[in-house]
């Protein structure tokens, strides 16, 4: 079996965000990039399947520029076999995502798609809901364990009621949540190593996939700022400033 | 004029609340209808606490077998299928949404504006990115139908009690898949308040410092009628289940009062809670972010704070 790893890169976790003063976007030159973090735990994922003899090869895909090569490098030091780059220099929306996985897929037949549940750039939280309703195929999202036997996927979801467990024939569309794994850390000789891994190089424009992106974002904002309140001295204080305001 | 579909989220024949507050986004489009979809296998008491909330034109009902569970695979289409002839399709932006809209949305190809804080316009929408440390004026194309997440903590819950909504069944042919199945749920038996809807949560984090510890924050939890939280850090350390996450990957809450222990502060933890009214930090490192964003902040070990908390409170 063939898993099929979606890729992205964002803006580190670590990096405070700052929104432009002409409010055109957020300030992403010279800020560190790294995988999204849900999608390191795709990739793990996929990676212990494969040493479980489950799969025997894992690909990871990334959208985006030319520079994206140094990105899908890591993924392949971390342990993917090849990795599968759609050069496009448009940011593309989860739709438009979507399409393009459903294009490699019909080249690839994976049995497995795992997906980061969203990335932390847009956390939209819709690509891997949205190839899975193209592809016409089941859904595991917010995946926190995935077992695969008999050619189905037992996956245990995190919703807000508790844990959900559910069934999914293959193929299949996997997101992953926080606690799935913890990703490995690649070390150096990996690094080396990946240098001579494949990836293949596609233009996005050569899919066939419209990329009719019916959204628009029309501005970028600070969000409202909460004013620094006081330090109380005492548990007695904040009792009564609580009982004050009607909160106890 | 604008006709909006709200999805009912609804476990265990009960309405959820994320539901009215969905429909307090569809008041804010100002259209001439907001038609309420039941999905389930009983539709009838949920129907009926649908029917009550203000603003609501129509309950549409849907009742088979196969929606006894949600399965966004199951769901969806059925859901899309209900959307024609509407211009907005609105659903929870809770796990129950999250997992089917993007699927409905597909399936009809039109994008989705994921966690609408506010409606600008009938196609204009507000929401966070990057965790809520920024946010964006998205506009949707008035050409198609707009699929969109609703921010709960973002709205509070339409008033129920005056209207009584006429309930109507829909027919939809819609396939249903069977590739995929529910299993089970297992749920945290808890007496306490639910967490996403609560208007007082106490929560802990890596401060408490273990599973057996985390008593001291559920004690207090009860004595104030509050339901209890957690930042990540609790949760991976297996102090508390998941569903008591908040934060930017777990739930994003509202309540009047919140009052964070032994919890730092980090960014994605602030997320979650940026919409509380009253945030309380207790911490016993003075520097700790969560102190940037407190009304009121104290410094101390919570062991030896919260019971003379309890004692204060009497």
């Amino acid at each position: 079996m063939k898993i099929l790893i979606g890729y992205k890169r964002v803006v580190d976790y670590n990096v405070r965000i700052q929104v432009k003063p002409d409010g055109s976007g957020v300030v992403t030159d010279g800020v560190k990039l790294s995988a999204n973090p849900f999608d390191d735990i795709a990739l793990e994922e996929a990676l212990r399947l494969r040493e479980k003899g489950v799969a025997e090869e894992v690909i990871v895909v990334g959208i985006g520029p030319a520079d994206l090569t140094a990105h899908l490098r890591n993924g392949l030091a971390m342990g993917a076999n090849r990795a599968i780059h759609v050069v496009t220099a448009d940011a593309v929306q989860p739709l438009t995502a979507a399409r393009v996985f459903l294009k490699l897929i019909e080249k690839e037949q994976p049995g497995l798609v795992i997906l980061g549940k969203q990335a932390i750039d847009d956390d939209a939280n819709q690509t891997g809901q949205m190839l899975a309703a193209l592809w016409d195929r089941p859904q595991a999202t917010f995946a926190s364990k995935v077992e695969i036997a008999d050619g189905k996927a037992t996956v245990t979801r995190e919703v807000d009621a508790g844990l959900e467990v559910i069934e999914a024939e293959l193929p299949a569309v996997i997101t992953t949540d926080l606690r799935l794994n913890e990703p490995r850390f690649i070390k150096l000789p990996d690094i080396m190593k990946a240098k001579s891994k494949p990836i293949d190089t596609i233009e996005f424009g050569s899919l066939g996939v419209e990329a009719n992106d019916h959204l628009k974002t029309t501005h970028y904002a600070a969000p409202a700022k909460r004013s620094k309140g006081v330090m109380v001295k005492d548990a007695a204080e904040l009792v009564a400033a609580l009982k004050q305001k009607g909160l106890l | 004029m604008s006709k909006i579909l709200v999805i009912a989220e609804h476990l265990g024949g009960k309405l959820n609340s994320s539901t009215a507050r969905a429909v307090s986004a569809a008041v804010a489009v100002k259209g001439e209808a907001i038609d309420v979809l039941v999905l389930a296998d009983s539709v009838d008491a949920i129907a009926s606490e649908a029917a009550k909330i203000d603003g609501v034109s129509r309950v549409l009902t849907v009742a088979r077998p196969e929606n006894a569970h949600p399965l966004a695979a199951v769901l969806a289409p059925q859901i899309a299928k209900a959307a024609a002839g509407y211009s907005h399709v609105f659903v929870p932006s809770t796990t129950f949404g999250k997992d089917v809209a993007p699927r409905v949305a597909a399936l009809l190809g039109v994008a989705q504006v994921s966690d609408v804080m506010s409606v600008e316009g009938p196609h204009t929408f507000k929401r966070p990115i990057y965790a809520g440390n920024a946010i964006i004026t998205v506009e949707a194309d008035p050409a198609h139908t707009v699929v969109a997440t609703i921010r709960s903590a973002s709205w509070s819950a339409a008033a129920t009690g005056a209207n009584n909504a006429p309930i109507e069944t829909l027919a939809i042919d819609a396939a249903l898949p069977t590739h995929t199945r529910f299993v089970e749920l297992k749920q945290g038996a808890s007496d306490r308040p639910d967490l996403q809807s609560a208007s007082k949560v106490v929560s802990g984090g890596r401060g408490v410092g273990s599973k057996e510890n985390f008593d001291i924050i559920f004690k207090f939890a009860d004595k104030i009628g509050a339901a209890v939280g957690a930042s990540r850090a609790a949760v991976d350390a297996g102090y508390v289940p998941s569903d008591l996450q908040v934060g930017q990957t777990g739930k994003i809450i509202a309540p009047e009062l919140y009052m964070a222990i032994g919890i730092s502060g980090a960014i994605q933890h602030l997320t979650g809670i940026k919409d509380a009214g009253t945030i309380v930090a207790i911490n016993k490192d003075g520097e700790a972010p969560i102190f940037e964003v407190a009304d009121f902040g104290l410094v101390g070990d919570l062991f030896k704070l919260i019971p003379e908390l309890e004692r204060a409170i009497g």
